[in-house]
């Protein structure tokens, strides 16, 4: 090669070289992408520091008590103080969520996405329903207060708390969750493409077989994903059970009470017991107690957030 | 875009039916045009086969829109007719009219007569659904459904409410398709494993299953490469014996190799700079392609124009 190689030839190949292998300056760009650095970790640092803080405090509890903690009743004294009834009342409010929210949700997702007509009314419920996402959760406590509480009383199941107790708790909260899973629902069926609701009308389907044969199925993920996550955000709500009256004192449901009894009686839950710890006067709830619950709260979150990536990987890898 | 890139060439090609292609000297692939097996057709139109999809004065509509105006074709039985065009000239949705696909569309109206073995297609009491079980449709876009490759086939047939053996049935259909061989053992795999041509495939047998009576093929292949087209254009010429067959295609040179009769579509553009969509010509492939009647449609498939 490089006998029959000319001079003009060499020529042209150094000019090439040289205009191709130019050194780049660009000084904006290595700065922004230093900012974005930046950005990144200080959003770690924080989560490091807010972790770390909690899981010391948490620390001593959970070494001198261990399981006991999470499994014990609420007491006044801090040696034997536990979570346990907060992770009973949590876990019944999740359950209203999925007995209510959840199946009426996806209906009215699949309704407005497949059947509604295009016209005023559906975008003004599409607006609607995704302002309803945005309201701030105290202003549903209020409208639990006033109304489901009332309801709850009025058909006979308001108990020894008139009403302000976790049936109430869990209907206001899964009216808090439900837009939130009406627009993930929706968002999960419109991602399905026109081209697989072409071909299943096109072998002679109905509008019916091809949702329940085609759009739900290839949807079922993305809706999966999005009401569990809507599940870890009813379990993490504060305020509106503060409002339609949970327990924040100490209270023991006496152990021979029926299933009813519980339902109607006081509760608590577990953001509600952080919240209740904090506040007391033996510093021994606040620096140790709290911490504890918060990790027991987390814990819990991260648990169900973990069902829905599994759930969601799962389903997505058959196809 | 690849289509207009085609379109572009066989326009620029301007090849008669049944000569070698020229885009391609020397590919010994391509042998569709001269090879044995598959003789070049375009001159099996036969005026004695009775119509079965007879349509006169069809306008169709999207909002104020007006797509299509004034189409009268008649579609003979077990035949292929090719209906071409250029972009935008509504020969896909006079191909969605004959099984009211358009019916999706909560816009379009549709005006004229369809008449289905004598029924109007659009008349008061007909079921949409039951007209694409007797009209099967393939898309453009290769589009299986997200599930295993038995599963795409026996959908249909089963919410039709088909009673004998399943498996037969699969597998007879996916004989006829050209595709048995290549997926036999792995008939619950999913069917996005499948190359595009092979996604194809099984399209057609997706739309064969129900036994329908008529194929509607919208541009079956402008999104597979020369050999996969190859592959759907001999199906296509195989279930002319069970089905008359409409496709519609940007591929000159596929419109005269596959089918008996073409139709040629082109734009009219109104005062107000509407585009719309109108019949220019329909007869015989070969006359179509040789000896064309309309300046229009001669331009056309000479390259002067589209």
């Amino acid at each position: 090669m490089a006998a029959r190689t000319n001079a003009s030839q060499r020529a042209t190949r150094d000019a090439v070289r040289s205009a191709l292998q130019g050194k780049r300056a660009e000084p904006g760009a290595v700065i922004f992408r230093l900012l974005l650095i930046t950005m990144l970790l200080s959003l770690l640092l924080i989560l490091i520091v807010l972790l770390g803080d909690i899981l010391i405090g948490a620390w001593p509890t959970f070494r001198d008590r261990g399981f006991d903690f999470v499994f014990s009743g609420l007491s006044l004294n801090p040696e034997t103080a536990g979570v346990w009834t907060g992770i009973v009342g949590s876990l019944a409010i999740a359950l209203f969520v999925v007995i209510f929210a959840i199946p009426i949700g996806i209906g009215a997702a699949i309704y407005l996405e497949e059947y509604a007509p295009d016209n005023t009314l559906t975008r003004f419920t599409d607006t609607a329903v995704r302002n309803l996402a945005g309201v701030p959760s105290i202003v549903f406590g209020l409208l639990g207060l006033t109304i489901f509480v009332v309801i709850v009383n009025a058909i006979g199941l308001g108990g020894s708390t008139a009403g302000k107790n976790v049936i109430a708790a869990g209907i206001t909260m899964a009216a808090l969750v439900l837009p939130i899973v009406i627009i993930t629902s929706a968002e999960a069926i419109r991602a399905v493409p026109y081209t697989i609701r072409e071909a299943g009308y096109g072998v002679g389907a109905t509008k019916w077989e091809v949702i329940r044969s085609h759009v739900l199925p290839s949807a079922f993920p993305g809706i999966l994903t999005g009401t569990v996550l809507t599940l870890a955000r009813a379990f993490g709500e504060t305020a509106p059970l503060l409002v339609i009256g949970v327990a924040t004192g100490f209270f023991s449901a006496s152990a021979d009470a029926t299933v009813l009894e519980k339902l109607t009686g006081p509760y608590t839950a577990l953001p509600v017991i952080v919240f209740s710890w904090s506040r007391q006067t033996d510093p021994a709830f606040l620096n140790t107690l709290a911490p504890a619950a918060i990790v027991v709260l987390l814990t819990v979150l991260f648990s169900i957030n973990a069902v829905a990536i599994y759930f969601r990987n799962r389903f997505e890898k058959k196809w | 875009m690849v289509t207009d890139m085609n379109d572009t060439l066989d326009t620029a090609a301007g090849v008669p039916p049944g000569a070698p292609s020229p885009r391609q000297p020397g590919r010994k692939t391509r042998t569709v045009d001269g090879s044995a097996s598959i003789a070049p057709t375009g001159n099996e139109a036969d005026d004695s086969n009775p119509v079965i999809i007879d349509v006169e004065d069809l306008n169709v509509y999207y909002g104020d829109f007006h797509a299509v105006k004034d189409v009268t074709l008649p579609i003979r039985q077990h035949e292929i007719t090719a209906l071409i065009g250029p972009s935008g000239c509504g020969k896909s949705t006079v191909l969605r009219c004959f099984n009211r696909m358009n019916d999706l569309i909560e816009t379009a109206r549709v005006e004229g007569k369809v008449e289905y073995h004598g029924v109007d297609l659009y008349g008061k009491n007909v079921d949409p659904v039951e007209v694409r079980r007797h009209v099967g449709m393939v898309f453009q876009k290769p589009n299986p459904f997200p599930k295993s490759i038995y599963d795409n086939i026996s959908f249909g047939p089963k919410i039709a409410g088909y009673k004998d053996d399943m498996d037969d049935l699969v597998e007879e259909t996916l004989h006829k398709a050209a595709l048995w061989d290549e997926v036999k053992n792995k008939l619950n795999e999913s069917a996005y494993a499948l190359s595009g041509g092979q996604q194809q495939r099984l399209c057609i047998a997706r739309a064969i299953a129900t036994s329908p009576d008529v194929l509607l093929m919208d541009e079956p292949a402008s999104a597979l490469d020369p050999i996969a087209t190859l592959r759907i254009e001999e199906l296509v010429f195989e279930l002319k014996k069970d089905y008359s067959i409409i496709i519609v295609t940007h591929n000159m040179q596929q419109a005269a190799r596959v089918s008996d009769r073409t139709a040629f579509f082109s734009v009219e553009v109104g005062e107000t700079g509407q585009r719309t969509g109108k019949l220019v010509e329909f007869s015989h492939t070969t006359q179509l392609f040789t000896n064309p009647d309309q300046q229009e449609t001669e331009d056309y498939i000479t390259g002067r124009f589209g």
